[in-house]
């Protein structure tokens, strides 16, 4: 693969979707397809990275996106380290630049970031001298989650563009719905998101999707309909009222999915809250993709590893 | 002592609405005379000579807002650092700020800033005081004491006080005793988890918003309690249309109320926040084009009295961090003029206006001595190119932090020399 005729992916770290072109996306997504190939052979591991030093930099706990970089360097034959910092608390020792600047010293190729705080994946590509892959940064931006939804609604669907997909669930909160949101604007689909007014951000109209505070309006005519999860310290009174009123009004069940098309797809980026976002009979169901989500997440997370580190780019430092 | 003369200068003093060319002669700290028949008057014997070649003699700064780390964080600035920074600036007096640690909420601080001002200031140095002791928000500190010790003015810095019966309490035990109160206005909980100006470009950057009403629904409170007390308040640094107009209609209706805007809010606006830059989160916060050119017309109709740097120096410690985790202040006191001049060279405030904000009004509403050019008054001025242009550049500011949110920016017009009290304190 290191031969991929690939085009050159023109940037040096992968911080966010806004700021990628459709080309960029499409070219991921394409790498991501070969390598949906590879974690399905028996033999798993190639040599595109073998020597190459990867950072997992967790600041928040993260199970599922941690294992799924890690797998995915682990497949490209890198040698992978997790840091699991756990709070973000600057107070209780070293500060993020102060981190960077150590592991900068250690000389890796790639440092995949999580971060509370938004921005944190930007500060640190501007002190360290290697890729940066922000895998989360507060509510900003999810890069590898939005590209591994589109490679699932694109081998599901065939396309992206003239879609119209739905984002249900905390806006407000969510990095996974910015990424999102930008990159399915970039590639021509529709969309649209469905909440309680408090929790949708300002302006939201003005972000390239078309606001529904009803589920029967917002998932009429959906192709696919993508519910977020809603974090607990935000059900309790605060900005909505209760668990219960939030599954009846926004919790994706039978009834309401019945307003989308006939062949709607549903999708949750995990991890789920069964009956409160979405009844079991739906995620479990014959129109889920949640696992091809889950598999999808290691084949993206290969393709923007081995896009970074294409040996094309460094050619003159001599580093491949 | 010695005197000078300054030759050949267009001299602008808007306690008189002076603006002509002439002679400004300074002799024993004090002006002798400025204007065009000043020269008439003849140099003292042994005087110095300056020719300013046309270039502008104004009355010092009075910059009423500003922050300094003595005591308590004397890495981030001294006030022997302050003062060089200011006269750097052209400013050659100000109000410093009660937020250091221990904060000035007793006499004996008010004294410790003096003293420290007396012998390592080079500019006049006017402390205020807490309204609340320890900035509690509850017990009123001892007015009169500090007023006698040398507070000239009573502000919770950067907090706001939330209860509405303590800030009665305190417009009106103020009232007795003819002390202003000023206050920054941030509504605890609607402003409470924001960092950048709530809108489209906080949404899109994933921070949380500051909406422009948690500034102006506690400021609307405190303009009825002056209306009711009678005391004096100023609105310390607003950043929108809402607060200008709630100011202008308790004006209007015969309350005791003045407005300062800072030189951020003016001369930038959230855009300038762009990747995340810390050194552009304030508070308030940055808002939108809209609100900084309503703020330029509140400053030119009159509705904004002065313009402050809120010179807040904060060092790598408490801005290297991610934006939401990164103190909000910047340092301002070397580029006030400068910026300032900006919306004169745009045409957007005239020169006179600026210079009265600057430095005649922030005088008269908090007693100080300076603002103006009358003869008798003490030598505090500066000579000013007012067009020549400079780069701001982090290697020349004299502050002991760099959080300038005007590095690499282009200014025209800049500071000669400043003099305070007849004493060259600064000369470029």
């Amino acid at each position: 693969m290191t031969d991929a005729p690939f085009p050159l992916y023109p940037h040096r770290h992968l911080l966010g979707i806004k700021g990628l072109s459709p080309l960029d996306i499409e070219t991921l997504l394409d790498r991501a397809d070969a390598a949906v190939a590879i974690s399905r052979q028996r033999e798993k591991k190639t040599a595109t990275l073998r020597g190459r030093t990867q950072i997992n930099l967790f600041y928040e706990a993260s199970t599922r996106t941690q294992s799924s970089f890690e797998l995915a360097g682990k497949r490209l034959g890198a040698d992978v380290m997790n840091m699991s910092v756990g709070s973000s608390s600057t107070k209780k020792g070293e500060t993020l630049l102060d981190t960077a600047i150590t592991l900068n010293a250690m000389r890796p190729d790639i440092l995949v970031i999580r971060h509370s705080a938004a921005g944190a994946a930007a500060l640190l590509a501007q002190k360290v001298s290697c890729s940066v892959v922000n895998a989360g940064d507060g509510a900003h931006e999810h890069p590898t989650q939005a590209l591994l939804d589109a490679l699932t609604i694109r081998r599901a669907k065939g396309r992206i563009g003239g879609l119209t997909v739905a984002i249900c669930g905390d806006i407000l909160h969510s990095r996974v719905a910015r990424s999102n949101i930008v990159l399915l604007n970039a590639l021509g689909a529709r969309v649209r998101v469905v909440a309680p007014s408090t929790l949708l951000p300002t302006g939201i109209a003005q972000m390239g999707v078309e606001p529904f505070t009803r589920m029967d309006e917002g998932l009429k005519g959906a192709d696919i309909v993508m519910t977020l999860r809603l974090q607990r310290e935000r059900m309790a009174g605060s900005l909505v009222p209760s668990v219960r009123e939030y599954f009846r009004l926004y919790g994706l069940d039978a009834e309401k999915l019945k307003f989308a098309k006939d062949d709607v797809l549903v999708m949750h980026p995990g991890p789920m809250n069964r009956g409160v976002e979405i009844a079991s009979e739906i995620a479990d169901g014959p129109q889920s993709l949640i696992q091809e989500q889950v598999e999808m997440g290691v084949a993206v997370r290969m393709a923007v590893m081995e896009a970074l580190l294409d040996p094309r780019r460094n050619a003159e430092g001599g580093a491949a | 002592m010695s005197a000078t003369v300054f030759n050949n200068a267009r001299i602008v003093d808007p306690s008189r609405g002076l603006d002509e060319n002439g002679t400004v002669i300074v002799a024993d700290g004090k002006i002798l005379a400025a204007g065009k028949g000043a020269a008439n008057q003849g140099a003292p014997d042994n005087a110095t000579i300056v020719d300013c070649g046309g270039h502008a003699v104004l009355p010092g700064l009075v910059d009423a807002r500003v922050f300094i780390g003595e005591p308590g964080a004397e890495h981030r600035e001294t006030i022997a650092s302050a003062s060089r920074a200011a006269a750097a600036g052209g400013v050659t007096s100000l109000v410093m700020m009660p937020d250091t640690a221990p904060i000035i909420d007793d006499v004996a601080l008010v004294e410790f800033v003096l003293r420290t001002a007396r012998e390592t200031a080079i500019v006049n140095i006017f402390p205020s005081a807490a309204i609340t002791k320890g900035f509690a928000g509850r017990e009123l500190c001892e007015f009169g004491l500090l007023k006698e010790a040398g507070a000239v003015m009573l502000t919770e810095g950067r907090a706001t006080i939330a209860n509405a019966l303590t800030m009665r309490r305190a417009l009106t035990y103020a009232r007795d005793l003819g002390i202003t109160i000023a206050h920054e206005t941030q509504d605890r909980d609607l402003g409470a988890s924001g960092v950048m100006n709530e809108g489209l470009f906080a949404s899109w950057l994933g921070l949380a918003g500051i909406p422009r009403e948690a500034e102006t629904i506690p400021l609307a409170r405190d303009l009825m309690l002056t209306g009711l007390t009678g005391g004096r308040y100023h609105a310390a640094k607003i950043s929108t249309a809402m607060s200008a107009a709630a100011i202008a209609r308790a004006r209007n209706e015969g309350a005791h109320v003045s407005a300062g805007v800072s030189i951020n809010h003016l001369a930038l606006n959230e855009n300038d926040i762009g990747d995340y830059r810390t050194f552009f989160r304030l508070s308030p916060p940055l808002r939108a084009e809209e609100d900084r050119l309503a703020m330029v017309e509140a400053l030119r109709n009159g509705v904004i009295d002065i313009i402050v740097s809120s010179h807040d120096p904060q060092d790598v410690d408490t801005k290297r961090l991610p934006f939401a985790e990164a103190e909000s202040g910047a340092i301002g006191l070397e580029t006030l003029l400068s910026a300032a001049l900006r919306l004169h060279h745009n045409g957007d405030v005239p020169l006179m206006r600026l210079v009265e904000c600057l430095s005649t009004t922030p005088a008269r509403l908090f007693g100080l001595p300076g603002g103006t050019l009358k003869p008798g008054a003490p030598a505090d001025l500066v000579l000013v190119d007012l067009d020549a242009p400079w780069l701001v550049r982090e290697a020349d500011i004299r502050s002991l932090s760099k959080n300038t949110c005007f590095e690499g920016a282009r200014m025209q017009g800049r500071v000669l020399q400043t003099m305070v009290a007849g004493r060259k304190v600064f000369s470029a």
